[in-house]
């Protein structure tokens, strides 16, 4: 910890390191008050995880912490030193899309795109603790996370052409 | 799409590979920034960063209406690493801006009129410095009595909040014999609030100055690069040449884009540090920086025969514009030439308001003012057919117009107007076949998680809604859009300054080029000002208009490329074709591919395409002010607790007028999201304001519809060749509007109010976010 402000008038700065898909980052004098979602995108440059809302209503910010879903605006970043942190720009391999990212592509999922990211990795957490959900499990589960292009009729089929490759049915 | 939720879901039927393969116009193509946009590398707006970037900030009123007294800044100075500081008097050039009529101010220095309105800027090494320097600034303000009631504005005995005055515009439409009176006669009065177009990208820019200031490069997500480009250029008073933009990625728009919001500020800052600079809004921000789509009070009488043909209607609508100008004098007659909906009336008298108040300023949203008249009118249908005695679909297949048949502007519905089969396609959709509350489980109850329905209470309604929507831009507004094509060794590039914000435009365009080249690799050019106007991302017109401009660039490179080969051949060009990859000779049967027919020549063309023109309403309201037109229809099946005032939706089902169908996959997207917006507008969305406040600039006080809120959508759209647009129609318009679903017994707020009948929706809609 450096530079503590005795008066209050300017944040902690703060020196640690962040897991994220794998790989070790090191943080350099960030502010302590700074959200996960900011660091992710300022200090790690991965941007694919959005802010739309900045307190957890949109799910746009939705990464994984330790295989949970959780939105990354809510987060103190400091605070998730020594856990593995899953952004969307970890489910390709090699640069190929995972499942359910080729899923929302071909299902017409995408519009703008700002809110895929999210909904993209609420529907790994959803698919990784119920491989088969019903369509209300479905909606519950990505209720956390706005879309304002597609009205969700598309992002439903993505989920549902992701199970059906999974279980081997093919889509 | 099944209609019982608890049912394992399942996945639409999977298209084969050929069609994945094709990629020309009526397949669905999907989209080229598909990929970029589920891994993460698509670049929005605000991914865009520069080395030395600075963070800018703006300094916002407090009131709804205040004198400023005196602005001080240099506390804000004495905060470390903060670079620069900017007001009024820092802008160099055209101290306003505006689409219409420019009466906004860049900074306000003399009057505040709206809570949000710009005062300050600064630019500092860090977000958190940029808010200690805001809340630095020190203005001294004397309050005002605020302007919020927008009849008040209409009185002239009010003094103007503004040197324009307090009315934007007037304007009636007189038509016929005004003093007919019909054998059934139904009025009523109807009222929409606030609402926000809620995209998911908050407004972002990057901006980075030329070495010198002696022009500057602007990122952003916008919906007109280079209205933009006009009113930016006159604000820093620099040539137009010195002023480029580039679009950022968008995540969605929706009318909010087209405004000025941060460009003038963020491209300020930067030519003050001579460094770039980042300017993001937060949400609560965003509520106050971009126009929303216009409050408004409707009064309509409709008059009708014995069986129940229109013979008059009455209407009065007065808009609450906010603050300043934007585009409410084309929402206004919109909203006006709209009256009648899709159904024949020959005589009319309509009386329009758009005013100034101290509210927060309003223009385009989606739908863009026929929203307003759509709700007005359907209510007035559904009051008509009780009156008659007959049913809701009877009375407006009664009145349905057809192609020929005149409005109330006088002006000739000359496209297709297939009003009546949309109407019948519409009822013919399957009806949801789950009863109310049908497996127990509450999410399926109005109130959902919340458990606060019982389902013994609960009642079924079905509405309907039916509207004209006109196309592209009216009254006499120069509307074109630019494109070139440039085809070399069978690889054609496009380049346009459309914006692309999530419609789908860079779909669509490969598709066309495809179709008219008979290429398979199409290459888009980054969209920006290096090239002329695409017109507006809005109006229900890029499909139409810059389709029109990528057919004819493509077109004029076909004629090229076909002359070429008619020269190397010794034949007739006219009597070449494409055909699929080749290009054919039918006489002698040569056929040679298209990537191979001109090696090592290039064909570049660039071409404006304009719709037919328009022409000013006159002062009754008279003229050709449209210059096309679409039709839907649709049905809400909503179930509602009267006693709570608790709503589901449970099913909303749409027959829509597309013209020709050029990417089936993106037309449903957009007729989904469409009733997601209107179902929002209808059952939760609206920005309360009291006293010229906002109470709700949150997501977690303004409702939007979420995967649970959202029924399952049932369609059929009619495809019509006979529009006269160069390749149809369709893939990107969407007419937006929930039916006047309501129970069918006893509820007793019918058509007094809005489209917020009640309590606020469900509170179970939420619990599980």
């Amino acid at each position: 910890m450096t530079d503590h402000d005795p008066a209050g008038t300017a944040p902690e700065s703060l020196t640690y390191t962040l897991n994220v898909n794998g790989a070790v980052h090191d943080v350099h004098d960030a502010s302590v008050n700074e959200s996960l979602l900011y660091v992710l995108r300022e200090r790690v440059g991965l941007t694919g995880t959005k802010g739309a809302c900045e307190q957890g209503e949109c799910g746009s910010c939705s990464v994984l912490i330790d295989g949970e879903l959780v939105c990354a605006c809510l987060v103190l970043a400091a605070t998730a030193q020594g856990q593995a942190i899953t952004t969307v720009e970890g489910l390709d391999s090699n640069g190929v899309p995972n499942d359910v990212q080729t899923a929302f592509v071909e299902a017409g999922a995408v519009q703008c795109g700002f809110c895929t990211p999210g909904l993209i990795m609420a529907t790994e957490a959803l698919l990784a603790d119920n491989a088969s959900p019903s369509e209300l499990e479905v909606r519950e589960a990505l209720s956390g996370n706005i879309c304002r292009c597609t009205g969700y009729g598309r992002i439903l089929d993505a989920v549902a052409r992701t199970v059906a490759v999974r279980q081997g049915g093919g889509a | 799409m099944t209609d019982t939720t608890t049912a394992p879901i399942a996945p639409s039927t999977p298209r084969t590979r050929e069609t994945d393969r094709a990629g020309r116009l009526g397949d669905s193509s999907l989209r080229p920034d598909g990929i970029p946009k589920v891994t993460g590398e698509f670049a929005f707006s605000s991914d865009l960063g520069a080395d030395g970037a600075l963070w800018g900030a703006t300094l916002r009123s407090p009131h709804p209406y205040a004198r400023i007294v005196r602005i001080d800044v240099t506390p804000a100075w004495r905060i470390a690493g903060v670079e620069a500081i900017v007001t009024a008097d820092d802008v160099p050039g055209k101290p306003t801006y505006g689409l219409i009529s420019q009466d906004q101010p860049v900074f306000a220095s003399d009057f505040v009129r709206y809570v949000g309105e710009p005062i300050a800027a600064v630019a500092a090494d860090h977000p958190e410095t940029c808010k200690r320097a805001l809340a630095a600034i020190v203005v001294e303000y004397e309050v005002l009595d605020p302007l919020t009631d927008p009849e008040a504005a209409i009185d002239p005995a009010r003094a103007p909040i503004h040197p324009d005055g307090n009315v934007f515009r007037h304007q009636r439409i007189v038509r016929g014999n005004t003093a007919l009176v019909g054998v059934h006669v139904v009025e009523g009065t109807y009222e929409l609030g606030m609402q926000d177009q809620a995209f998911l990208g908050l407004e972002a820019a990057l901006a980075v100055p030329d070495p010198g200031g002696a022009g500057i490069e602007l990122y952003l997500a916008t919906q007109w690069l280079h209205e933009d480009r006009t009113q930016l250029a006159a604000c820093l008073d620099l040539p137009e040449s010195a002023v480029r933009l580039t679009l950022g990625g968008v995540g969605g728009a929706f009318g909010a884009r087209e405004d000025i919001s941060l460009q003038v500020h963020t491209s300020l800052l930067a030519l003050r540090t001579g460094r770039p600079v980042r300017i993001h809004y937060d949400r609560a921000e965003s509520f106050l920086g971009h126009v929303h789509r216009h409050p408004a009070k409707v009064w309509m009488r409709h008059h009708a025969d014995e069986d129940g043909t229109l013979v008059k209607v009455e209407a009065r609508f007065v808009l609450d514009g906010g603050a300043y100008a934007s585009t409410s004098s084309a929402v206004l007659v919109n909203a006006i030439t709209h009256t009648q909906g899709p159904y024949r009336c020959d005589n009319a008298i309509v009386d329009g308001y758009a005013v100034r108040t101290n509210n927060l300023p309003c223009g385009a949203m989606r739908g863009f003012g026929v929203v307003q008249a759509c709700f007005a009118h359907e209510g007035q249908m559904d009051k008509l057919a009780q009156a008659v005695g007959v049913s809701p679909i009877d009375i407006r297949l009664r009145n349905a117009m057809r192609t020929g048949d005149r409005l109330i502007t006088g002006q000739v519905i000359r496209n297709v107007a297939p009003v009546e089969r949309c109407i019948r396609e519409m009822a013919a959709l399957p009806m949801p076949d789950a009863p109310v509350g049908a497996d127990g489980d509450p999410l399926h109850l109005p109130g959902g998680a919340g458990l606060t329905a019982d389902a013994h209470h609960v009642r079924r309604g079905v509405g309907y809604g039916v509207a004209i929507k006109n196309l592209m831009y009216s009254e006499g507004f120069d509307d074109y859009s630019t494109a070139r094509c440039r085809l070399a060794d069978g690889v054609a590039t496009l380049e346009f300054a459309t914006a692309e914000v999530g419609q789908g435009f860079v779909t669509l365009a490969p598709q066309i080029a495809r179709t008219v080249l008979g290429v398979d690799e199409v290459l888009l050019e980054p969209i920006s000002t290096r090239i002329g106007s695409a017109g507006s991302t809005s109006a229900s017109r890029q499909t139409w208009m810059s389709g029109g401009a990528v057919n004819a660039a493509c077109q004029a490179v076909r004629s090229d490329l076909l002359a070429h080969v008619a020269d190397a051949w010794g034949t007739p060009a006219a009597s070449l074709m494409i055909d699929g990859i080749d290009i054919v000779d039918p006489t002698s049967g040569r056929r040679v591919p298209v990537a191979d027919a001109a090696p090592g020549v290039a064909f570049d063309r660039t071409e404006v395409f304009r719709h037919d023109p328009t022409v000013d309403l006159d002062e009754n309201g008279q003229g050709d002010c449209h210059t096309a037109f679409a039709f839907v229809a649709h049905r809400a099946v909503v179930d509602v607790d009267p006693e709570l005032g608790l709503i589901k939706v449970i099913q909303v089902a749409t027959a829509q007028d597309v013209g020709v169908a050029l990417n089936p996959l993106s037309i449903q997207g957009q007729i989904e999201g469409g009733i997601a917006q209107g179902l929002g507008l209808a059952v939760m969305e609206e920005i309360v304001m009291r006293d010229g406040r906002i109470l709700n600039p949150s997501f977690t006080d303004y409702l939007l519809p979420t995967m649970l809120d959202m029924p399952p959508v049932v369609y059929s759209w009619s495809r019509n060749a006979t529009r006269s647009p160069p390749r149809g129609q369709g893939g990107g318009r969407t007419a937006v509007h929930l039916g006047h679903a309501r129970h069918r017994r006893g509820d007793s707020r019918r058509h007094r109010q809005g489209p917020h009948p009640g309590p606020r929706a469900s509170p179970g809609h939420r619990l599980s976010r």
